[in-house]
């Protein structure tokens, strides 16, 4: 299935999600990485550690409806993998993003701006990984 | 206050993230078709993200500490080891399956799309995976070398 090629929409779309990580650090002194963030929310350390990641998850719910809001419809949504392989790619993503320390936002965004090692080889694994498993799913396996 | 502000902080990262494409797995996966039909889009993304990221950083580290924290909270980790790697590349090939990471989807969840919940509701069974294997495996395995 074709999209269409949005180079300003995603660039502007990419400086705000570049903009809250800077005021996550500044305001609070953590990493915005969603991994991180929805883990601590369900296995959290202690209470006070609680409460800043409702409200981020909170306000990153209400993105797609402030989408609507301003724009009067809601952002394409498209999902080309069936029900079972959502629930086996869901596990691994929450399995391989835990163990790995953070995901696209975490290590690929904030982690790659501080220039650390290990979120450098990080991304490079995982984005090999998804290119390679795209790549197997499509053309090898024609779905 | 502190947790209004932390809200706001929230809906800019779910509208970047909606606007960006990044939680429509079509958009996403096709980033990755450079073979077939390939939308180079979420490059720009990642060039948006980072290029702020980078420079916003360096003008927060200026100071001793954040507006609401005594301290930061920054990992200072340098090893590269097996969980590290094992894990992207499960990531990746989650990620690869469904064009979701966690990053996208979780603002989709907003949407109360049912195929985006039953991800998200996967996703987070996997962390309680991951932590439980930690745990049962994680002196064994994953701290037989002290970490730097």
């Amino acid at each position: 299935m074709e999209t269409e090629f949005t180079p300003w929409l995603s660039l502007f779309g990419g400086i705000l999600i570049g903009t809250a990580s800077v005021l996550l650090m500044g305001l609070r002194g953590r990493i915005l990485g969603a991994t991180g963030i929805l883990s601590g929310f369900f296995m959290p350390e202690s209470s006070t550690d609680w409460a800043w990641r409702a409200f981020l998850l909170a306000g990153m719910f209400t993105g797609p409806v402030a989408y609507m809001l301003l724009t009067g419809s809601w952002a394409a949504l498209d999902v080309p993998t069936p029900m079972n392989l959502l629930v086996i790619g869901g596990v691994l993503v929450g399995l391989g993003a835990s163990l790995g320390g953070g995901c696209t936002s975490g290590h690929g965004v904030c982690g790659m701006a501080r220039l650390s090692p290990r979120s450098i080889v990080a991304t490079l694994t995982f984005m090999a990984f998804t290119g390679l498993t795209v790549f197997v799913i499509r053309h090898l396996m024609g779905a | 206050m502190r947790l209004v502000a932390t809200y706001f902080v929230g809906l800019v990262f779910g509208l970047g993230i909606t606007i960006s494409g990044m939680s429509n797995p079509a958009k996403v996966i096709n980033f990755f078709d450079v073979a077939g039909t390939w939308d180079p889009s979420l490059a720009f993304v990642m060039g948006g993200a980072l290029i702020v990221t980078f420079i916003g950083y360096r003008l927060v580290f200026r100071a001793k500490a954040p507006i609401c924290e005594p301290q930061f909270y920054v990992p200072n980790r340098r090893d590269i080891d097996a969980k590290l790697v094992g894990g992207s590349a499960i990531f990746g090939v989650g990620w690869g399956i469904t064009g979701f990471c966690p990053g996208g989807a979780v603002p989709a969840i907003g949407t109360g799309d049912y195929r985006v919940l039953t991800f998200a509701a996967s996703m987070v069974a996997g962390m309680f995976l991951a932590r439980w294997l930690t745990r049962a495996y994680g002196r064994i395995k994953f701290s037989a070398q002290p970490a730097e």
